[in-house]
Formats: structure tokens, C-alpha cells, sequence
């Protein structure tokens, strides 16, 4: 049996190499787990401020730990087994013992790991419960939540308002949360804010239900998080979570028609001409006018918003103002077409929204 | 005894081999059924797509360097990262595994040749021109490149956002057409390696004396029997509604997109299970030649594996955690997810005690055996973070996922995939590769792996979704995308180290002989490379390592089973 080589000729290879992987796995994993938790991040999961999103952080914590011990026991053992029991020069050329295996061991490591299975399956039942299967209380707000390529609609039926983009909703506990119920006009979007829940998809045909419950008034970031097509990565979401009271006020605004006693002649009344003589009523609505689009974003108070094109440009004259002139500049693939309008005809269509308070 | 008289006889094989063909070198090649040189086409196939999809995640990584980067357009950003999905799982992950499925199952059962050579033949070449249509989309979907026309709809392609009212044009077309082809060509490949496993195996390999690659490569090809037929029918039903106006998707006329989802995921999710049985089974075979030692529990391995199978069909809705499938759906299958992860240890456990008491020697191939552990290790526990569904509401869809599953693909599959060319190379070419370039290929490759993969996970904490062209400044993602970044090309670095070493290795490789390792399945019985016809004689076994027995007469592996 010329053709087998000796065992020595196999021996290239230096012991230490394979196994300085695992103090840099530990490391890495350290550090991801240092950098997550020290991080500044507006969208940081491990910063709740709302109970979905704190009872999720509860049970990541737990995982997180379990996950943790089981990767430094059982990467610890095979650390230890690949130095153990690395070939040295000195070995002897007979091979190591053959041991073919062991029921009892085999045993002891299915039943182990069924235990922990059911033990995190448990812990984990007991959150999806608390979240998805408790009775909407009395006291809650309803927000109809519709996506759009590429923009967020927000219906609020008791109070009969319509806005856009930036979800205005009050702090408060559980019994008076506000309760989302979401679908889609067009494709599928998924509804994520970190700070406040786990995403929950918006489907077309299909109504999906969440509730969020801010613990402190502030604006909480977060994103679409269903690819939906070109502009997915600009479909932003913005909630402002207020006092009851701010809340109160807000709504009370948002309920308004809008406005519409601008001194004729003015730069303001000659855009508002221009809005309801163009194809713009055709997607927009303005409340008090003709304009009742509804594929586009309502328009009504838009000058009360921070932002436009979904939370993607700062609410200013001038980006409201070149937004208008060329969408597609700013945001490409954005479906609102550019009206092809003159210098003096986007002058007055943006005075005239910016007075819409 | 047999088994050595046997493979004595194959001692006197090469001259045969040698012996002159009068067919020209393109010839032979278009117009092979040997199951070894379609092996080698298809791993040859996979790899230039390989090289193709790792450029476009290459550019992504440019374009998501800093926020608000304007390198490339969303429209083109939405185009790499469908294609360099399709292209990994379609047409890298699946031909490059029966590739080496094709090549080496017959060889380590003892078999001349798959079942049905010409089925063989014929699944590989309707795989191959189902890539080169997918490519062709770039240049031919709608015109010119610049036209914009290959598909922008996502590897998983939700509906309706595939409706020809969201996606006009022919690219979604290019898209369902190639996954199409790929399916018929995956199912024919299946079909012929489970026939081959189940009625070539050479005299005495009784199917508890097969070698776990082949168990492997059994149970990962009646999953693709059983998951690549939805969605070849879902191809289907979508081609129906976008042309010939059915509703089983389109959801403005009453169609069903979460029925789209169920279709892709009972595919989906048992497919990751197809790409990673067959790197369960590299590691298989090469952690006990490199530790010299049996494998530890056989019959422990063989169940986990069929389990494994079993098991991964009735899990696709994680995928779905956030589709509101309501309570009672969410439970069933956080369970279903969890329970999977049991005999998934069970087979770290047994290379764990497989190592223990051995001898180990880090050859190349070894040493990517253990970054695959390791990182398979974390990749499984990172799946139990997903599996938790409260969890998943907060990791889903964000780069934690993306990061999970390139663990998975990269830093287990891919590893072990590396590990399998260091080891069968010198069986395929008779020369070994350079073992210097090789360690220099697993440094490179080990540190651009942990530089991209460990740290996506951060931005996904953080709130980063995935696929999306560019993204806000002040999220607290800006570094940690550059730390991703630099690790891409780490990584390409390693890889052409990797085909630079195949490459010089063939024209100056030392030379193997039959069995450069002292290994002990069939494979290494026969010349390096085989003969046409694998074997001079049919080799009888009489255990699961043949030739450990005729290298230890004194020390018969079979009195031990």
C-alpha cells in the first residue's frame, strides 16, 4: 500500500492558528453588545419608552443572557479541545483512541437544551401575549394608519382628522394608549419606531392592529420597514408624543378647515388660485375646498408640519418651494410629478401653503 | 478480504484514464454526462457569479459609507441588492452545492456515475441559462443599462409590489422567469442525486454505512423536492397575474399578498437548511480526518440531520412575526423555531466530542472547519435572539437579520465551503493547493468576515432597516457602516488570494497522490483525479470508514458498529 503517505507528511499546520479565533469572537461579541448599549441613538431598541417596547427589551435581556451562557460554555469547550488536543510534534505516530460515541452523552445534551428551549419559549409566549392578546380598553385613541408609496396617512375618526407623515398621539399608560389600525393603498409598508414598539406590517386586503402607549412626551424616529419600492429608504416616521392637554390643543387646530381669507391679489390667494386651476386637487385635499385628492398627502395644515415628502426635507419655504418645482430632484422615484409651473406661479403656491397653519 | 483486494485493483487505473479522446476540449465539456466534470461545471458556473454578486454587495457597501451618499441611485441601489440576493441563493449557494454533490456522491458511495447521467447534463444546463437570463435583464429587459431594467423588487419579492402596476416593464418578468428554469433544474438535480444515494451505493454500504456527506446531501435534496415546488408554482400563479389577469396576488382585485409570503417562505426558510445541510456534511467528513478520529455518534448525527429536515418545514412563518398572524399563529411557529435549534446543537456537540481526544492538525481545511463552528455557533444563538417573536418585532427586517443570515451564509456556509476545496482540490486536480496562500486566504477572509458581520449587527440595534439606498445622519449608524464597509473588501481580498492560489496551484501544485490525507472514505481510494469511470473495480465495504479498516487490519472499524 505504497500509495498512503505516511502520517507525517500531513503535519504542516501550526496548532495556535485555528484557535486565536475565539478570544476575538468574545471580543467582537463584547463589543457589539458595549456598543449597542452606549450608544446615542434616537432608534436604539434598548432604549424603550413605551410598554410594547419595554416588555420586549425585558425579554431580550433574558435571551441576550441566555444566548451569552451558552456561547461561553460551548465555545469555551471547543476553544479548550482544539488547544487540549492539537497535534504535537512529540505525539506518537499511532493514532488517537476511536471512540465511535455514547448514548448517555447524547442524551444529556438533547434533554438539556430541550429545557432551555421550553423555558425561553415560555418567556417568550408570555410577551406575545401581553402584547397581541389583550382587550382594547375603553379609553383608548383610535389612528387609522394607511401606507403609501412612499408616505404615511393618519385618520383620526373621533376627532375627523386627516394628516400626514407626522403621527401626533398623547402620553399616556396602557388604559388610554393609542391604537393603531393599519393597512395599505398600495404595497406592502411595515410601521417601526423603535423607541416605542417592534414593527408591525401594513398590508393591503389586510388590517393589522398595534397599540403604543409614550411614557414621556417627545419625538420618537423610526422608519418604513417593508422594502416598498424606489423611495423606501425616505418613507420616515415621525411621532410626537404629547401632554394630554398639547395633545387637546393640537387636535383641536387640526380640526379646523383651512385657511382661506387671504386679501385678494395677494401673493397667497394667487397660489391658491393656482393649486385648485392645476391637476394638484387631483391628489390633494385641502379642507374648505375643492381640492379632495386622496392619493397624495392632505394638505390642510401643512404648514403646521415640520417636515414634507416624509419626514425626508425640512419644512421651508425654500425646500417647500423647490419641492413643488422638481419632486423627483429631491427625492427620485417619488410619485408626485413635477407640474412643470413658472417662476411667479411657485412663488404664490408656496406662499399660499405656507399660510396653511 | 474483499475490500482490499478491491481497491488493490484500483491501483492499476491511471493508465487507463490517460487513455487519448478524440473529442475536442469544448466538445467533451457541452457534451458531458460524467457526473464529475458537470460537478465541476456547475461549481465552476457558481463561482464566476460568485465573484459577480460579491461586486454589487461591494458597491452597496460604497454607497451606504456615509449618510445621504449619492453614489449610486436609489433605482440602481434597489437592483444590486435583488440581484446580488437571487444571484447568491440562486445561482452561487444551490449549483456550487450539488456541484459538489454531483462530484462527490457518486465517488463516496462507490457508484460510476449519478443514476441519470443525462437528466444530470440537462438540470445543469437549464440552471446555467437561467443565470445568464437573469443577467441578460441588465441589457435586455427594456433596452439599455441606463434604461434601468433588471429586477428591483427584492430577493423575496413581495407582492403586489411585483404587479405590473407597481413594477412595469419586463424585469419582474426576468426575475420569475430565472427562478423558474433554476426550480426545474434544482428539482432534476434532486430527483437524481436522492435516486443515486438510494439505489447506486456500492455492495455492503448499507444506508447506516454511508458517509454522513451523503446523508447529508439525501436529506437536503428531498428538501429541495419538497420546498423548491411552491415556489416554482408561486412563479407561476405570479406570470398568470401579471399577464393573463388572475388574482391569486393582486391584492386590488382581492388577491392575497400574505398567500405570496407563505408560498416564498415555505420555500424560503427550509432553502437555508438546503444550502446548510450540505456545509454540515463538509464538516462532516473533514473534522475527523483532521483529528483523527471517528466521527462521535453517528447514529446521533444521521437522526439530527433527517430531523433537521423535518423539522425546518414546519417554520417559515418566522419569517412572518410581524404580518400580524395574531397570537396563536406567532406561538406555534416561535416553538417550531426553537425546537429546530436542539438538533442543531446536537451536531455542534458531537464535533465538539469528535475533537476531544483527537490529534488535531490545522491544515488549511481544518482551520476553516473551525471558524465555521465558531461562527456557526453565534449564527444559531443570533436565530434563538430571532426566533423570540417580541424580539423579532425589533430585529426583523433590520441589518441584525441581514447580519444573522451572512453569518449563516458567509461565516458558516461559506466557510465550510472554503474548507471543502482546500480538502477535495487535490482529488480533483491531483495537486494540493499552496497552504501558505491558503492561510493567508483564511486571515484575510476571518478578518473581513468579523469586521462586516459582527458590526452589522450594531446598526440593526440601532434601528437601521435593510434596503434601503441611503440613510439619516444622527441615528447613530455612521461609523459602524464604515467598520462594514472596510470588511467587504477584506473579503474580496481573501478571495482572490483564494482563486489566485486555485489557479497556480493547478500548473505548480505539489502533487497529491490518491490520498494526500490519510483520510478513510471511498473517495481517496481511487486516482487523484478519477478515472472516468471512478472505480476499476466496485469496491465492497464493510464499515462506514472502508479505509480505515485496510490502513488498521489490526483495529477493524466494523467490530465497533
Amino acid at each position: 500500500m505504497s500509495f498512503f503517505p505516511k502520517q507525517q507528511d500531513l503535519k504542516h499546520g501550526n496548532g495556535a492558528r485555528g484557535v486565536g479565533q475565539t478570544p476575538a469572537a468574545l471580543i467582537c461579541l463584547g463589543m457589539i453588545c458595549a456598543g449597542a448599549a452606549r450608544a446615542q441613538s434616537p432608534t436604539n431598541i434598548f432604549d424603550p419608552a413605551a410598554t410594547p417596547a419595554r416588555s420586549i427589551f425585558v425579554l431580550s435581556m433574558l435571551v441576550l443572557a441566555v444566548t451569552l451562557g451558552i456561547f461561553l460554555v460551548v465555545g469555551g469547550l471547543l476553544a479548550y479541545a482544539l488547544v487540549r488536543f492539537r497535534h504535537r510534534p512529540q505525539d506518537e505516530a499511532r493514532e488517537p483512541a476511536q471512540i465511535y460515541g455514547s448514548n448517555q452523552i447524547e442524551l444529556s445534551w438533547t434533554v438539556i437544551p430541550i429545557l432551555i428551549v421550553v423555558m425561553l419559549f415560555l418567556s417568550t409566549t408570555r410577551v406575545i401575549l401581553g402584547t397581541e392578546a389583550i382587550a382594547k380598553p375603553a379609553g383608548a385613541l383610535d389612528v387609522i394608519v394607511i401606507g403609501h408609496q412612499f408616505w404615511w396617512e393618519y385618520r383620526y375618526p373621533k376627532y375627523g382628522i386627516v394628516t400626514a407623515n407626522e403621527l401626533h398621539v398623547p402620553v399616556s399608560d396602557a388604559n388610554h394608549a393609542t391604537y393603531l389600525t393599519m393597512s395599505s393603498a398600495d404595497v406592502a409598508h411595515s410601521f417601526w419606531v423603535p423607541r416605542l414598539a417592534g414593527k408591525m406590517d401594513l398590508i393591503p386586503n389586510r388590517i393589522n392592529t398595534m397599540w403604543i402607549d409614550p411614557e414621556q412626551a417627545g419625538l420618537y424616529l423610526g422608519q418604513c420597514a417593508q422594502y416598498c419600492g424606489t423611495q423606501h429608504a425616505k418613507m420616515l416616521l415621525r411621532v410626537y408624543a404629547q401632554s394630554p392637554a398639547d395633545f387637546d390643543a393640537w387636535a383641536a387646530q387640526q380640526k379646523l378647515p383651512a385657511r382661506n381669507d387671504f386679501f385678494a391679489g395677494s401673493a397667497a390667494a394667487e397660489g391658491e388660485k393656482v393649486f385648485m386651476q392645476n391637476a394638484c386637487i387631483n391628489c390633494h385635499a385641502i379642507a374648505g375646498t375643492v381640492a379632495t385628492g386622496r392619493f397624495g398627502p392632505d394638505l390642510t395644515h401643512l404648514a403646521s408640519r415640520d417636515t414634507i415628502a416624509a419626514g425626508a426635507i425640512e419644512n421651508t419655504p425654500e425646500n417647500l418651494r423647490k419641492w413643488i418645482d422638481d419632486p423627483n430632484s429631491m427625492k427620485p422615484g417619488s410619485l408626485m410629478p413635477s407640474m412643470h409651473l413658472s417662476g411667479k406661479e411657485l412663488d404664490n403656491i408656496t406662499a399660499y401653503l405656507t399660510q396653511l397653519q | 478480504m474483499s475490500t482490499t483486494q478491491a481497491v488493490k485493483g484500483l491501483d492499476e487505473t491511471p493508465v487507463a484514464q490517460r487513455s487519448h479522446r478524440s473529442t475536442g476540449f469544448l466538445r467533451e465539456w457541452l457534451t458531458t454526462a460524467d457526473h464529475k466534470k458537470i460537478g465541476l461545471m456547475y461549481i465552476t458556473y457558481a463561482l464566476v457569479f460568485l465573484v459577480i454578486a460579491g461586486f454589487e454587495a461591494i458597491l452597496m457597501r460604497i454607497q451606504l459609507w456615509v449618510p445621504n451618499n449619492h453614489f449610486v441611485s436609489p433605482q440602481v441601489f434597489n437592483r444590486l441588492f435583488t440581484m446580488h440576493g437571487t444571484t447568491m441563493v440562486f445561482f452561487v449557494g444551490m449549483p456550487i452545492l450539488f456541484g459538489w454533490g454531483n462530484y462527490l456522491v457518486p465517488l463516496m458511495i462507490g457508484a460510476r456515475d449519478m443514476a441519470f447521467p443525462r437528466l444530470n447534463a440537462f438540470s445543469f444546463w437549464i440552471s446555467a441559462f437561467a443565470g445568464v437570463l437573469l443577467y441578460f435583464s441588465y441589457i435586455g429587459g427594456s433596452g439599455l443599462y441606463a434604461a434601468g431594467s433588471a429586477p428591483d423588487v427584492g430577493w423575496f419579492a413581495y407582492a403586489p409590489l411585483t404587479a405590473r402596476v407597481f413594477s412595469p416593464g419586463h424585469s419582474t418578468d426576468y426575475w420569475t422567469l430565472a427562478l423558474l428554469l433554476s426550480g426545474v433544474g434544482s428539482i432534476g438535480t434532486a430527483l437524481n442525486i436522492v435516486t443515486t444515494i438510494l439505489c447506486m451505493r456500492c455492495p455492503g454500504m448499507k444506508l447506516s454505512r454511508m458517509p454522513l456527506l451523503a446523508w447529508l446531501y439525501l436529506v437536503m435534496n428531498g428538501l429541495v423536492f419538497v420546498t423548491v415546488s411552491p415556489l416554482t408554482a408561486a412563479q407561476i400563479m405570479l406570470t398568470l397575474d401579471r399577464y393573463l389577469g388572475s388574482h391569486f396576488f393582486d391584492t386590488q382585485a382581492g388577491g392575497s399578498a400574505v398567500l405570496w409570503m407563505h408560498f416564498f417562505w415555505i420555500f424560503g426558510h427550509p432553502e437555508v437548511y438546503v444550502l446548510v445541510l450540505p456545509a454540515f456534511a463538509f464538516v462532516n467528513e473533514i473534522v475527523p480526518v483532521f483529528s483523527r478520529k471517528a466521527i462521535f455518534g453517528y447514529p446521533a448525527m444521521v437522526a439530527a440531520s433527517v430531523g433537521i429536515g423535518f423539522i425546518s418545514l414546519s417554520v417559515w412563518a418566522h419569517h412572518m412575526f410581524t404580518v400580524g398572524l395574531g397570537p396563536a399563529g406567532n406561538t406555534f411557529f416561535v416553538f417550531a423555531t426553537m425546537v429546530i435549534s436542539v438538533p442543531t446543537g446536537i451536531k455542534i456537540f458531537n464535533w465538539l466530542a469528535t475533537i476531544w481526544g483527537g490529534r488535531v492538525i490545522f491544515a488549511t481545511p481544518m482551520i476553516f472547519c473551525v471558524g465555521f463552528l465558531f461562527q456557526f455557533l453565534v449564527a444559531g444563538l443570533t436565530g434563538i435572539m430571532l426566533a423570540a417573536a417580541p424580539f423579532d418585532w425589533q430585529l426583523g427586517n433590520s441589518y441584525f437579520v441581514v447580519a444573522h443570515f451572512h453569518y449563516v451564509l458567509v461565516g458558516a456556509i461559506l466557510f465550510a465551503l472554503f474548507a471543502a476545496f482546500y480538502y477535495w482540490y487535490p482529488k480533483i486536480t491531483g495537486r494540493m493547493m499552496s497552504e501558505t496562500l491558503g492561510k493567508w486566504h483564511f486571515i484575510l477572509f476571518l478578518v473581513g468576515f468579523h469586521l462586516t458581520f459582527d458590526f452589522m449587527h450594531i446598526p440593526g440595534l440601532l434601528g437601521m432597516p435593510r434596503r434601503i439606498y441611503t440613510y439619516e445622519a444622527g441615528r447613530g449608524w455612521e461609523g459602524w457602516n464604515i467598520i462594514v464597509g472596510i470588511g467587504a473588501f477584506f473579503q474580496a481580498a481573501g478571495t482572490l488570494v483564494f482563486v489566485y492560489n486555485m489557479l497556480r496551484s493547478y500548473k505548480t501544485g505539489k502533487a497529491a497522490g490518491p490520498d494526500p490525507w490519510d483520510a478513510w472514505t471511498l473517495e481517496w481510494s481511487t486516482t487523484s483525479p478519477p478515472p472516468e469511470y471512478n472505480f476499476a473495480v466496485t469496491p465492497t465495504v464493510h464499515s462506514r470508514r472502508p479505509l480505515w479498516d485496510l490502513k488498521h487490519p489490526e483495529d477493524l472499524d466494523s467490530d465497533y458498529e
